[in-house]
């Protein structure tokens, strides 16, 4: 488990530098070019700006009623049962449907519990592992005119719920669920 | 479906403060809600300027494409239907890589490119073909190496060691890739068994 950390820690700084040493090596103007590619990174979060004040907002009113502990108090037992904890059950609900949504829930989960924590680490690793099945499904195919869909929603969702118990399994595995 | 959710968790939050007796509460949920929307964004920029910047250097050097060019043999056999030095094959590995680097604005019109290819082999009939079915299901899986937002607010909410989750992302992303293209594998072998 100790070698799991050390890699992710060393992985970014070694893909930097051999992203950087690649480009000077093919004699591509490096900072220039790194300029260029960061301004589209100031439109991404600005553009996501109203996406995420939406979802947060419902989110801290949903919480700050009550509504939200009522619901964990309702399917806490169901979900000890599968080993998932409640709280994360609203981003799995969201996050085939909606990306910007899932970030905000998950923004939300990582602010509450800590990043450091169980359900922190878990929302971290879902976010990151699985994608919007219905948004995939609606650009693609509608941008392309595809009528009937065939099983690519039974097998979009399926592959979803691989990706969720596959998360939380290796957070347990390599966290504990602490 | 996302607006029913949406409104469904404002309004049922609404209800339940005014029964509940949290109105206050929800009063400054609101306003606290916006404004923490907007300081995790300003904090995401440090992370997407330098990130997207990096991937651009990248993109420009040809290590993208180099990476596409190894993972061909791969793709080739995740979609046999689809003949090698066809444009879709080119599109569906730039879409993979794009995903695999958390270049999503990248690669969501890659990825429309590829489907008009896979439609154009398909004799541009308007139902999902077989290799359309499964560029879906490795898209909905989303392969990722490198999940930037995520670190990002993981950095924001000061965790002690945001980048922790890299290495069980990676391995998460590869298991439900896995079962995306067996599950996609099953569906299709149901469907031609049954002619």
């Amino acid at each position: 488990m100790q070698l799991i950390s050390v890699i992710s820690l060393t992985f970014i700084p070694f893909l930097i530098g051999f992203i950087l040493l690649y480009g000077t090596f093919k004699q591509v103007p490096t900072y220039e070019s790194f300029v260029e590619g960061g301004k589209e990174g100031i439109k991404i979060a600005v553009s996501i700006i109203p996406f995420l004040v939406g979802m947060m907002v419902a989110i801290s009113i949903f919480r700050a009623s009550g509504a939200l502990d009522a619901l964990m108090n309702w399917i806490h037992p169901l979900m000890n049962t599968l080993a998932v904890p409640a709280e994360i059950v609203p981003l799995l609900i969201i996050r085939p449907i909606s990306g910007t949504a899932a970030l905000g829930m998950t923004s939300d989960l990582i602010a509450v519990h800590h990043p450091d924590s169980f359900i922190g680490r878990l929302a971290s690793v879902l976010q990151g592992s699985t994608d919007t099945t219905f948004y995939v499904l609606t650009v693609y195919f509608g941008a392309v005119g595809i009528k009937k869909m065939g099983d690519a929603l039974k097998v979009g969702l399926l592959a979803d719920l691989v990706g969720i118990v596959a998360a939380i399994v290796v957070v347990v595995l390599i966290f504990g669920t602490k | 479906m996302v607006n029913y959710i949406w409104v469904f968790l404002a309004i049922v939050g609404i209800i339940f403060g005014l029964f509940n007796g949290t109105m206050e509460e929800v009063n400054k949920a609101i306003f606290d809600g916006a404004k923490e929307a907007v300081t995790l964004c300003i904090g995401l920029i440090s992370v997407l300027v330098f990130w997207l910047g990096m991937m651009r250097i990248a993109e420009e050097s040809g290590l993208l494409e180099r990476l596409s060019k190894l993972f061909r043999p791969f793709v080739k056999i995740i979609f046999p239907e689809v003949p090698t030095n066809h444009p879709a094959m080119g599109y569906i590995l730039s879409n993979m890589i794009s995903n695999m680097f958390g270049l999503g604005n990248a690669a969501t019109p890659l990825g429309i490119k590829a489907m008009e290819e896979l439609k154009k082999l398909n004799g541009g009939k308007n139902s999902a073909s077989r290799s359309m079915v499964t560029f879906l299901a490795i898209n909905t899986a989303s392969i990722t190496i490198i999940p930037t937002t995520v670190i990002a607010i993981r950095m924001n909410y000061k965790s002690a060691s945001p980048t922790e989750i890299v290495v069980p992302t990676i391995i998460a992303t590869i298991i439900s890739a896995i079962g995306a293209i067996l599950i996609d594998r099953y569906f299709y072998y149901r469907r031609s068994r049954k002619g």
